[in-house]
């Protein structure tokens, strides 16, 4: 029983720091890794002398702070995807942020226009195509299913935030039925059952299991510098899809701050930071999105793919439809 | 016996119980909400799959787990096999290689990319996937073998004491009354063995309903991506407590089955004590074959997957390794021990209670606090989230009306929150593993003690503690094991730069890179390591007395 008791005590005693509350801090719930943004938190704690606090996520963040309530500690939301980022929203569980700083230095279109959310990075959903085909096709998502590509394409699960928010935008420009219809041909034509991730596809070209595969760009950057994938990418052209039509399907990673934030004037301060030059390019250089401060260049590397033209549709427009996209997906089992 | 026990313990054992059922008992009443058409919907599209996903991987993996460990269960207590003193052990080690690692390092080999198939098609010539067929890892019959590969040990370690403990004389008599030995094992051997085999698939079970990270890594869709889907892509977490409330609703009603079918079932052990166990002398073909079988199980279980791991870390030493890493080890320590000891604590002062107490009405809590098991990590996650805030809001709210400052949320903010939601889940492995060994101290110890004037208080620790030690130290370790390896809870529920060992390697695993969570993954492996050896021990040691 003494022993029980010491040990918790010991735990007592650990947990403590784990709680108490410094003067100048700012606490920060992540879905995007840590290996990208620790560098910038890091500049941002020695430029503003903040300490910042991080949880790092998968997945269920949103329902973590609704049932903390208005005791949850969490003052700024990073997501990776706009489907996450639009789910805190509509749970209610942010706030509007009022900052000259950061509508200076993020567009419009890339901004709710009553500032309860903001991109960070910009991210296209891209077509992979094997070289074995001798051009880079100019190619669109419509002709994933067409009879061409039957047992041709490799993707991950189409329920991921990257699928599910291009299925989204599908819904949002062709409507349902439209959509559905495409969704079905492109299951017909899968090589093999959504699996893996984005690089995996890749990989699955190279090895000649597929053609085509569905995947964002800046993996194709990522795994140029891998000694262990190069091959993989050399295998492959990046396609920036529906470049006569539409234009290509554009995710966003962004922020929000949270409704209860304790650390209001330093959760304003961080997500300034995340907007400005310096938090911008390294987004650019380290993870190769695209920024969305204007007055940042993207990579060399990625600045080697081309320009290309993006899909203009608002982004709550697509987000509106992911609950829709979701369903379709189980309608036609996409996964299965 | 009907013992008087203290108040304390009494009210303590509901209070604890009830405290541990909470998560479960919100969950159902997140259940017991309308969730609209969801439910219709989902029935009419993937539900019907998941279902059968999830109930074809239950079997496969007890079928398959029950094919791997009874036989080497039954080789190590009754044959004299060379190496068996090590191999005793060894059969144990896949325990301690979590299971979303060792899915990622076999997918790694055997997919079609992967270097297995690679030198295949460069012996053969072939040149695509249809000049030839290869199973696919990543498919339900993958997350089988996988599962399968890291679970076996369970039942391998409650069948080997079952068939250690069996009378020879049984075994004997019904040899001279006919039997062939393979006769004899399935019709004494193995029935005698029965509720240790059944405990055991049980749990193998159960740990493959609630797996999640296997079988998203290999896309198979199951019960507990139906709970993610709906929780999280419909935003339905009634839907989503509901499928849970499902599978929470099969789980006992199996068990129960089980526990009816053999109600009148009392297996005695007529051991005289005199007799001594002969161990079979194995020879030729038959000695091969038991050879290779277990080490077999070693093999692809642990060596193989630990040699790799080590691969990896010699290849990506530099840029896998992190000065954080002790950190992360420390801080896996601190929640998984103190876990493993509440729980065990937990289990001791509710086996007592039923011991002592001895009516049906005592045993409720002892099965309460068991239920956490049956659910998957992530819907545990929610469960033990909602009571542990509510309490945290309410504190709060408490200090101000009294005009004080808030504390902020003292629970569900710190490591506190992941230690009750290890304790949750696990304490079903320590309240089995004490109940067991509690059954086995005969009452008329209980009535002696008694008579001598002993208090129950007193009995308790003069008689039980000394006598179920240990069944004790087995439930502490595989708690902490368990807990050491337990991803989906962790996860979400976290404190601010809280990382484990865990965690950090699911988040390279998740990205599929493992080879550069390396030193985390063996160190984590490495870890689970010394408590299963000293489990090994302390049930060898038991043997022999």
């Amino acid at each position: 029983m003494k022993k029980l008791l010491s040990i918790a005590s010991a735990v007592a005693l650990s947990c403590s720091p784990l709680i108490a509350q410094a003067a100048e801090e700012v606490n920060v719930y992540s879905y995007r890794q840590p290996f990208l943004i620790e560098p910038m938190l890091k500049k941002f704690e020695e430029e503003n002398d903040v300490k910042v606090n991080v949880v790092f996520a998968k997945k269920g963040l949103e329902e973590r702070i609704q049932r903390e309530g208005k005791f949850s500690p969490a003052d700024v939301v990073l997501t990776s995807d706009m489907i996450s980022l639009f789910d805190l929203v509509d749970r209610k569980l942010v706030q509007p942020v009022e900052s000259n700083v950061i509508d200076e230095n993020i567009p419009a279109n890339l901004r709710d226009p009553d500032h309860q959310w903001y991109s960070l990075t910009k991210r296209v959903r891209n077509i992979y195509s094997s070289k074995r085909s001798d051009q880079p096709v100019d190619i669109n998502y419509e002709d994933l299913a067409s009879a061409q590509y039957k047992g041709k394409i490799c993707t991950r699960s189409g329920k991921h935030p990257y699928n599910l928010g291009l299925v989204a935008s599908m819904v949002a420009h062709k409507g349902e039925a439209e959509t559905k219809q495409w969704l079905e041909g492109v299951k017909a034509n899968l090589a093999r059952r959504p699996q893996g991730n984005d690089r995996a596809q890749v990989k699955a070209i190279k090895e000649g299991v597929c053609d085509v595969s569905l995947g964002n760009s800046y993996y194709f950057g990522k795994m140029m510098q891998r000694d262990d994938q190069k091959a993989w990418a050399d295998a492959v052209y990046l396609n920036f899809p529906n470049q006569k039509t539409d234009g290509s399907h554009i995710n966003i990673s962004g922020m929000v701050m949270a409704k209860y934030a304790p650390n209001k004037a330093n959760a304003q301060k961080l997500m300034e930071y995340l907007s400005s030059e310096e938090a911008q390019s390294i987004y650019a250089k380290d993870n190769m999105e695209y920024p969305v401060n204007p007055k940042v260049a993207v990579s060399e590397t990625v600045a080697s793919w081309g320009e290309f033209k993006a899909d203009p549709l608002p982004i709550a427009d697509i987000a509106a439809n992911r609950t829709t996209a979701q369903r379709l997906l189980d309608e036609v089992k996409f996964d299965l | 016996m009907n013992h008087q026990l203290p108040f304390y313990w009494r009210a303590g054992s509901w209070l604890l119980a009830l405290l541990l059922f909470s998560p479960v008992v919100a969950l159902v009443v997140e259940a017991l909400a309308p969730s609209g058409e969801l439910f219709d919907h989902l029935w009419n599209t993937v539900l019907p799959t998941y279902i059968i996903n999830s109930i074809l991987l239950i079997l496969g993996v007890s079928i398959l787990g029950a094919i791997l460990a009874i036989p080497a269960a039954w080789v190590m207590a009754n044959t004299n096999l060379p190496g068996k003193a090590q191999l005793q052990w060894l059969l144990i080690l896949p325990l301690a290689m979590p299971s979303y690692v060792i899915a990622f390092i076999y997918t790694d080999l055997l997919e079609f990319a992967g270097p297995v198939q690679q030198l295949l098609r460069t012996i053969t010539g072939w040149e695509s996937a249809a000049d030839y067929y290869f199973p696919e890892i990543r498919s339900l019959g993958g997350a089988i073998v996988i599962l399968a590969l890291v679970l076996y040990p369970y039942l391998y370690l409650l069948a080997r004491t079952a068939f250690l403990e069996q009378s020879q004389s049984q075994v004997l008599a019904s040899r001279l009354l006919g039997c062939s030995p393979l006769n004899s094992f399935f019709r004494v051997s193995l029935p005698m063995a029965r509720p240790a085999i059944i405990t055991g698939l049980a749990l193998m079970g159960m740990e493959a309903l609630g797996d999640f990270a296997t079988v998203s890594y290999f896309s198979v869709p199951t019960l507990t991506t139906a709970v993610y889907d709906t929780w999280l892509g419909y935003g339905s977490l009634n839907a989503a407590a509901k499928i849970s409330a499902m599978m929470l609703l099969v789980v006992m009603l199996l068990i129960s089955t089980e526990k009816y079918s053999r109600r009148r079932l009392q297996l005695y052990q007529k051991n005289t004590g005199q007799e001594q166990k002969e161990h079979i002398a194995l020879t030729g073909k038959t000695k091969w074959l038991a050879l290779g079988w277990c080490w077999m199980l070693v093999i692809l279980g642990f060596l193989l997957p630990s040699l790799i791991l080590v691969n990896y870390l010699i290849r990506y030493f530099e840029s896998s390794w992190n000065a954080e890493l002790f950190q992360y080890g420390l801080n896996s320590l601190m929640v998984s021990g103190s876990a493993a000891a509440v729980a065990c604590f937990v289990a001791l002062f509710l086996c007592i209670y039923q011991r002592l107490k001895n009516d049906t009405f005592a045993k409720i809590p002892g099965r309460l606090v068991s239920t956490g098991y049956a659910l998957p990590g992530n819907v545990l996650a929610i469960g033990v989230l909602i009571p542990l805030a509510l309490t945290d809001n309410w504190i709060n709210e408490l200090l101000i009306q009294w005009g004080l400052s808030p504390v902020g949320l003292i629970f569900s903010g710190s490591a506190l929150t992941i230690i009750f939601a290890y304790v949750v889940r696990f304490s079903a492995v320590a309240v089995g593993s004490v109940e067991s060994s509690l059954g086995r101290v005969s009452p008329s110890l209980d009535m002696a003690s008694r008579t001598l004037g002993c208090h129950p208080q007193g009995m308790v620790k003069r008689i039980h503690i000394p006598l179920i030690r240990k069944g004790l130290l087995a439930g502490l370790l595989l708690v902490f094991i368990e807990s050491m390896k337990e991803l989906p809870a962790t996860l979400l529920l976290r404190p601010f730069n809280f990382e484990t060992l865990a965690t950090w390697v699911f988040q390279y695993v998740s990205d599929e890179q493992l080879e550069y969570a390396a030193p985390a993954a063996l160190v984590l492996v490495l870890v689970g390591l010394v408590p299963l050896i000293m489990l090994n021990r302390s049930l060898e040691r038991q043997e022999q007395s």
